[in-house]
């Protein structure tokens, strides 16, 4: 039996309902926010009448750009919340009521009138859109377009040649605890409890926002309610607290309504992916090309990166991948779990099936053909790379061998029955952070990161690392995260938490073990406290290109009556480095997989063309996975021993899980009905015949 | 003409305390009554409009959807929150599955799952059927056995964005088993 | 949500009397869809007379083999109902495949009846809605509407009633018992909920002040019934489309059929005309089929939800092959 990893540490907190989130500090005369979204899809605010509002009982202010502190601007002008007039988009805020209960607050918002001047919108991304251009960056610092070889040669000599274009539409991240602030100012400081996913991200724009030396700002961030990328940097509310409680004198609370989160707190932006695959009769593919189209909004630009699999999963000597995009008059388009991977693997794996298809090769066997050492793009050696290893054990687990690969070969009754196939990918990142590690006299360890847990499991596996780095166990360390006061780290973000804060805390855990052994193993009365900083030890550019590889099978089934899909098993394998805390390590694959299975079959709002906002905003309208869809999930991991990557050995876990179910469910449905399904999620009529 | 009153004296009992708001809003849900008047913040808001489960708790012993009750119309409720499970410091079995299983991440979902579990788990026992209980097979009255596909529709009011759901299942199956 | 005041009344009468003087009131039962449409700013009633605890909950038995269904019978209660289960099987199918568990300990049986559409401009104060604000127009005939309206619908509104319990109700004949302040009277559920015309502000025929104090069921139909839902997401979902049927067959040819549609219309769509069709019609796939599709020749879809049609007339068939199958394995079971 293999070691099942330790509970969470903060477990017992979570199921007795004590562990405390943003919008569960209430210091003394706390005052309550509700938001204005602006009502109209582009143009001014002419004027705000806030008197209904403030003659709502228990009123006590409304803020609107007329009388909200002024900011600076810092990188991220979605934070420029009430300082001009301008509605870049609809929902964008444009007063915040305050008032001393929720009820109140909630109230006087309803009560705030607000007048426009509206101007003409433009929010439909459409391929030919006149105001696409290629962008020099897309999302992680990606060029905007790469060229590799001669693609259009390659692909008009290739025997095996495929071209489909897939559509995704806006996916919305709803983690369950909606964006929340509780903020005080005391003496000139500034305290936010804050629901993100790196507390110092916040506490530095703040900030920079209020032009306060960021030494006078804490940021709490103790239990976090998810967030899958909408908390990866400050949103709204932090600001919109922090003015209201400078503006009132009062601490303020302002949880956001979850129906305004896909205005405000980014969401993935919709998608045209063209794909080109050229490939020989063997399905060994020579021309690759992978061209994306997608929006982002006037106020920032932000560029799904989803051509950048293409850039390292396959042989590919002759390539292009490219990002277009068109800024309109919609919400910020922001991160979503996996960005660009997700979509992007979407798009590249069903093309591969259809390639698969194509050339007559078993979808397992193809991609194992097309298997490489080093990726395309940067021509570098991957550090390690099982993807085939995957791809088999996998084909292993879920009995691929049996499968008749014909479409629509397989039914029970009404149903009809399909199997796919995907592979998973996401890169490694590291980024500096600092910890600091404590023993006292009597051999109790404390370690001090901000690291943030948004549900990772990050505050046990920093317990762990210490305590293997430290040779001590596991319960004579106690940690410390969740605070822009404690020593500063990366945000959980990038699947780059645990590598981050863990090689930081292996460094200090083991220069506290030689200033001890320099003691000759004693340590003094007041213990000793060692400090460490990754900056000088993560290279800028690695000779080698690292990332974490699987492959995912699913099983579904399709209702010929009803076209409703169902999937009946979803099995993952991963090479993901080692593996730290198994318990955490499988709930995070199984639960990227399920959220994997809301973006093949159920999530995608629309943008409403004559109002500007994304129609499906609620819970109820927007359907994230329930228990009844999530059936027969499995994930299993390979041992991946890797000394090039971090003291660990260890490849970030959190986002994998989502690349390629929504491919594997796709081709699945493929496979059972005959039906190639280009555009997310697979709704019922699409499959209808 | 007298304004109309808009606020009334509410007694709740919560976890067998019994707490009366004096003057509480009529608009004052029980979530709100539970987070923002009686400290109690195990019970979420999620969504606020019943379409995530995250407030779910039990009233009268049935489970429901705290954000939609309005605290007066409660008045003398028997309220159990997520607090209100452990027996001091002995956790209910649920909450021991929950850990053992890992069937949270974030934890925000959890306490409303864990109170939804308990009402489920009493609902079935009591011979409650479901939309995936086959017509016929239970007799009325007696209990319906727990099978995962019954777990998770009866469960498929409380969402989990981390996807934790089937270790959902597997702690509930731990405690019905 | 704005301020209201609040009585809880202590008798159906007490509460008819207190509404009726009180026009900016509204009755709270379990509140589910009230309480949200307040939050909405949908609804912003002055007072709310809370007639949660009103002694409706009785399920009791009638002379003519029927049931009396108390207005404040929790769904939850009702689908459970021994009664319920045995006799009027689809009843229960249909209120248990609605909303959540915990919803349906909380939801009413008169509640349920009264719940209004979830179309998205509904919900949206910032938007215009014919049924929220008469005259400011319908975004949803042009805008998002895959879920809504096939059949039935105006070029007022497009809205679709989103009971699962009342398509179930509509097929078993079921009446609606009322109190108002001028006494009690009785609307079959059929015309109980109204096409939206051009008065969609008008979800039913409900009077001012009047309350639903019970629902009627007479004794079951012959034969077996049933109720199916089709939704995307595998539980707590809208239908798309959904079937409540009862069938009965004598030697292979259809004896009596109920029929009725929900999600494609702006009530419970009884399916008279595809009934009339299957009465001594062969018991056979082709049949139901056809008998759908005739109901289904008034639809008249809009851009994004013509897959209700053929959807809603597999889901037909489906359910009436299912109960003539279940049929066909009972007789034999019973055979000597």
């Amino acid at each position: 039996m293999s070691d099942p990893g330790p509970v969470r540490l903060e477990g017992r907190e979570k199921v007795t309902g004590t562990a405390r989130y943003a919008a569960e500090h209430t210091p003394p005369g706390t005052a309550y926010a509700w938001p204005v979204p602006a009502a109209v899809p582009r143009g001014r605010v002419v004027a705000v009448d806030a008197g209904a509002a403030l003659a709502e009982p228990g009123a006590v202010a409304v803020l609107t750009h007329e009388n909200a502190p002024r900011l600076k601007r810092v990188d991220d002008d979605t934070l420029l919340v009430l300082q001009n007039d301008q509605v870049p988009h609809r929902g964008w805020y444009v007063a915040l009521a305050v008032a001393d209960t929720p009820e109140a607050a909630r109230a006087m918002a309803a009560a705030v009138r607000v007048s426009y001047a509206p101007e003409e919108h433009d929010v439909v991304l459409t391929p030919g859109h006149p105001r696409l251009y290629v962008p020099e960056k897309a999302n992680a610092g990606v060029p905007g377009s790469r060229e590799r070889g001669d693609f259009d040669g390659a692909y008009a000599s290739a025997p095996v040649r495929v071209d489909a274009t897939y559509t995704t539409h806006a996916l919305h991240n709803h983690p369950m605890e909606p964006h929340a602030t509780t903020a005080r100012w005391e003496d000139g400081r500034l305290v936010a409890y804050d629901s993100c996913q790196g507390a110092n991200a916040v506490q530095e724009t703040l900030a920079g926002l209020f032009g306060v030396d960021k030494g006078r700002i804490t940021v709490v961030a103790e239990h976090v309610g998810g967030g899958f990328g909408c908390k990866g940097t400050p949103r709204p509310q932090v600001v919109l607290a922090a003015m209201a409680a400078r503006h009132t004198g009062r601490p303020v609370r302002l949880a956001l309504p979850r129906a305004q989160l896909a205005a405000v707190v980014g969401h993935r932006a919709p998608l045209v992916q063209r794909l080109r695959l050229g490939a020989g009769e063997d399905g060994v593919i020579s021309a690759l090309a992978h061209e994306v189209t997608t929006h982002t909004s006037t106020v920032r630009e932000f560029v799904e990166q989803a051509a950048v699999p293409s850039r390292a999963m396959y042989v590919s000597p002759n390539s292009r991948t490219t990002h277009r995009v068109v800024a309109l008059d919609v919400p910020s388009p922001s991160w979503m779990r996996a960005p660009g991977e997700a979509p992007g693997m979407y798009a590249l794996e069903c093309a591969m099936d259809e390639l698969a298809c194509a050339a007559g090769v078993d979808p397992v066997e193809l991609r194992v053909r097309n298997d490489t050492a080093a990726e395309p793009d940067s021509g570098k050696p991957y550090s390690s790379r099982h993807l085939v290893e995957c791809l088999r054990e996998g084909a292993r687990r879920f009995g691929w061998e049996a499968r008749d690969p014909r479409p629509r070969s397989r039914a029970e009754g009404r149903l009809l029955v399909g199997t796919g196939v995907a592979s998973s990918y996401y890169p490694v990142f590291h980024m500096p952070s600092s910890a600091e590690a404590h023993v006292t006299e009597t051999g109790r360890y404390r370690v001090r990161i901000n690291a943030t847990d948004i549900g990772t499991g990050a505050r046990t596996v920093v317990a762990l690392i210490a305590a293997e780095a430290l040779g001590v166990a596991l319960d004579r360390v106690a940690v410390e995260i969740g605070s822009s006061d404690l020593p500063a780290a990366w945000l959980a973000g990038g699947s780059g938490g645990t590598g981050s804060w863990g090689w930081a805390v292996h460094k200090a855990c083991r220069a506290l073990n030689a200033m001890v052994d320099a003691r000759g193993g004693t340590v003094p009365p007041g213990g000793l406290t060692a400090t460490a900083d990754t900056a000088d030890d993560i290279p800028s550019d690695p000779p080698h290109a690292m990332a974490s590889f699987g492959a995912q099978f699913a099983e579904v089934t399709v209702d010929t009556d009803t076209g409703e899909v169902r999937v009946r098993r979803l099995l993952g394998v991963f090479a993901a480095g080692r593996i730290l805390n198994a318990r955490t390590a499988r709930s995070q694959f199984i639960g990227g997989m399920t959220m994997g299975v809301g973006m093949a079959l159920l999530e995608g709002s629309t943008m409403d063309p004559r109002f500007g906002d994304f129609a499906e905003r609620d819970l109820a309208s927007y359907h994230v996975p329930t228990h009844a869809d999530v059936r027969g999930i499995e994930a299993h991991w390979i041992d991946e021993t890797d000394p090039l990557l971090n003291p660990m050995g260890s490849k970030g876990i959190g986002e994998i899980g989502i690349v390629g179910t929504a491919a594997a469910i796709a081709n699945a449905v493929h496979h059972a009905t005959g039906v190639r399904v280009r555009d997310l999620p697979v709704l019922p009529e699409k499959v209808l015949g | 003409m007298e304004p109309p009153q808009t606020s009334s004296a509410v007694t709740l009992r919560v976890n067998g305390v019994r707490h009366r708001l004096r003057d509480l809003d009529h608009r004052t849900t029980v979530l709100d009554a539970l987070r923002e008047h009686l400290g109690l913040t195990g019970a979420k808001k999620g969504c606020d409009h019943a379409q995530c489960g995250a407030c779910t708790v039990l009233v009268d012993g049935r489970r429901a959807n705290s954000c939609l009750l309005l605290a007066v119309a409660y008045d003398g409720a028997e309220v159990t929150t997520v607090e209100g499970l452990a027996d001091g410091d002995a956790l209910h079995p649920l909450q021991e599955a929950f850990l053992v299983r890992d069937g949270f991440q974030c934890g925000y979902c959890t306490p409303g799952q864990l109170c939804s579990a308990v009402g489920m788990i009493a609902e079935a026992g009591g011979g409650a059927p479901s939309v995936v209980t086959p017509p016929g097979t239970a007799a009325a009255g007696a209990p319906v056995p727990l099978s995962p596909e019954e777990i998770r529709e009866r469960m498929s009011g409380n969402l989990c964005r981390c996807g934790a759901y089937g270790n959902i299942v597997a702690a509930v199956e731990d405690v019905t088993r | 949500m704005r301020a209201f005041a609040y009585t809880r009344a202590g008798g159906v009468d007490e509460a008819i009397a207190a509404l009726a003087a009180s026009p900016g009131g509204m009755f709270l039962g379990g509140g589910t869809n009230l309480v949200d449409l307040m939050k909405l700013g949908v609804a912003s009633p002055g007072l709310l007379v809370d007639i949660g605890r009103l002694p409706l909950t009785e399920v009791r038995e009638t002379p003519d083999g029927g049931l009396r269904i108390g207005a404040n019978v929790r769904n939850s209660d009702l689908a459970a109902h021994p009664a319920v289960r045995a006799r009027y099987p689809a009843l229960s199918q249909a209120v248990l495949a609605g909303a959540s568990g915990q919803i349906r300990n909380t939801a009413t049986t008169g509640g349920n009846l009264l719940q209004r559409t979830r179309c998205l401009y509904f919900q949206d104060v910032a938007k215009p809605c014919n049924k929220r604000e008469p005259g400011s127009g319908c975004p949803a005939r042009e805008g998002v509407h895959r879920d809504l309206a096939v059949l039935g619908h105006s070029a007022a509104c497009v809205a679709t009633h989103p009971s699962d319990m009342a398509v179930a109700l509509a097929a078993l004949d079921a009446v609606v018992h009322l109190r108002g302040p001028g006494g009690e009277r009785t609307v079959p559920l059929c015309d109980f909920h109204r096409l939206p015309g051009d008065e969609p502000q008008r979800d039913t025929v409900i009077e001012p002040a009047e309350l639903v104090v019970a629902v009627g069921l007479p004794a079951p139909p012959a034969g077996r019934s049933a109720y199916r839902k089709a939704r995307d997401r595998a539980s707590y979902a809208f239908a798309l489309a959904s079937v409540a049927a009862a069938l009965d067959l004598r030697a292979g040819v259809v004896e009596e059929v109920r029929l009725a549609f929900g999600g494609l219309a702006h009530k419970p769509w009884r399916a008279r005309v595809a009934e009339e069709a299957l009465r001594g019609a062969p018991a056979t796939e082709e049949s139901y089929r056809r008998a759908a599709e005739a109901e289904l020749a008034a639809a008249e879809p809009l851009r994004d939800n013509a897959f209700k049609v053929p959807l809603a007339r597999n889901l037909a068939a489906r359910v009436l092959g299912d109960l003539a199958a279940e049929a066909g394995k009972a007789e034999g079971a019973t055979a000597p």
